[in-house]
């Protein structure tokens, strides 16, 4: 399977995707520039963490427009799948593939430390390796991780299964003190109504070595490569 | 065609947490500025832009804010009258 990882100006969890996909997951990856035009027949594309133009006006605004988001929205719209975290959640949420959007974290830091998160669906492309219910610890590292949406959208999400990770603390409960940035209903992943587009905050592809402290982000990726057919 | 000046303020929605806003208050507070019920941190944006006539630029630019410049989800707009730049 190939993993197609998109590089925008400030992307900086571009590396950290291709060494989880190729290194631990033994899987081929390349690298996509957002300038390009071609996905050059990735089965999977992710959008990596990063600050993608200086998240200037918002973040991922200005990334959302990058020349390569025309091919990212084509292959997401005909099913394929897409995964983004962090800043590629943001892109992602701008470009209209996932509902709602990120804002500064509701108290004003930069909230770089491992979190936990609980698997909330464990059917999905994304998660069918994990248990229900399982809670993963995976490190965060965003200033704008707040997830608002409206409450018509919040509601659709949660009936629909579309959830897939809430932050909570070590024992899998819901708190306020274990949610890292305000984000609504403590919702940290989110899947499109097709189920083939994930945005997440936590970033699982630097928790994919005991050597960082958590192999925790590795299911994530042998999910996809058990439901994925190439 | 001529030139045309536009600021556009941008706000976050109303009803949605704005902690910024919020922490802006406090420090206004510990001044001294007790009356102070809310503030609101936004974005202030100017555009000039060519257009045949200022209701023109006017239009180019409420467009600029739903496509680009103002997050149809959080946050709310206004554009100021167009003036020639």
């Amino acid at each position: 399977m190939k993993f197609g990882i998109v590089t925008f100006p400030g992307s900086n969890g571009d590396y950290d995707a291709y060494h989880a996909v190729t290194e631990n997951l033994g899987e081929d990856a390349t690298y996509l520039w957002h300038k390009d035009h071609d996905l050059q027949g990735s089965d999977v594309i992710i959008l990596p963490g990063g600050f993608s133009y200086g998240d200037y006006l918002r973040s991922g605004a200005i990334a959302r427009f990058s020349p390569i988001m025309s091919e990212v929205i084509s292959h997401a719209k005909s099913g394929g799948p897409v995964i983004a975290f962090c800043n590629g959640f943001q892109i992602a949420c701008e470009a209209g593939l996932l509902p709602g959007a990120l804002l500064r974290n509701s108290r004003l830091q930069f909230v770089s430390a491992p979190v936990r998160v609980r698997v909330e669906n464990a059917d999905t492309i994304f998660t069918n390796r994990y248990q229900p219910g399982q809670v993963l610890k995976i490190p965060v590292a965003h200033g704008d991780g707040r997830y608002v949406a409206t409450g018509e959208d919040l509601d659709e999400l949660e009936g629909e299964g579309r959830v897939t990770f809430r932050y909570t603390d070590a024992d899998g409960n819901v708190s306020d003190a274990a949610n890292p940035n305000g984000s609504e209903r403590n919702i940290a992943g989110i899947m499109n109504e097709g189920g083939n587009v994930l945005g997440m905050m936590p970033h699982p592809e630097r928790a994919c070595s005991p050597l960082v402290g958590s192999v925790d982000g590795v299911r994530l990726f042998e999910s996809i490569l058990s439901k994925v057919a190439v | 065609m001529s030139t045309f000046r536009i600021a556009v303020h941008i706000t976050p929605r109303k009803g949605l947490l704005d902690p910024q806003g919020n922490a802006v208050k406090g420090a206004l507070h510990t001044l001294g500025f007790a009356p102070v019920r809310e503030v609101h941190v936004g974005r202030y944006v100017i555009v000039e832009t060519e257009a045949s006539d200022a209701t023109a630029a006017e239009h180019a630019v409420t467009d600029m804010c739903r496509k680009l410049l103002a997050n149809p989800v959080t946050e709310d707009f206004e554009i100021e009258t167009a003036v020639p730049a």
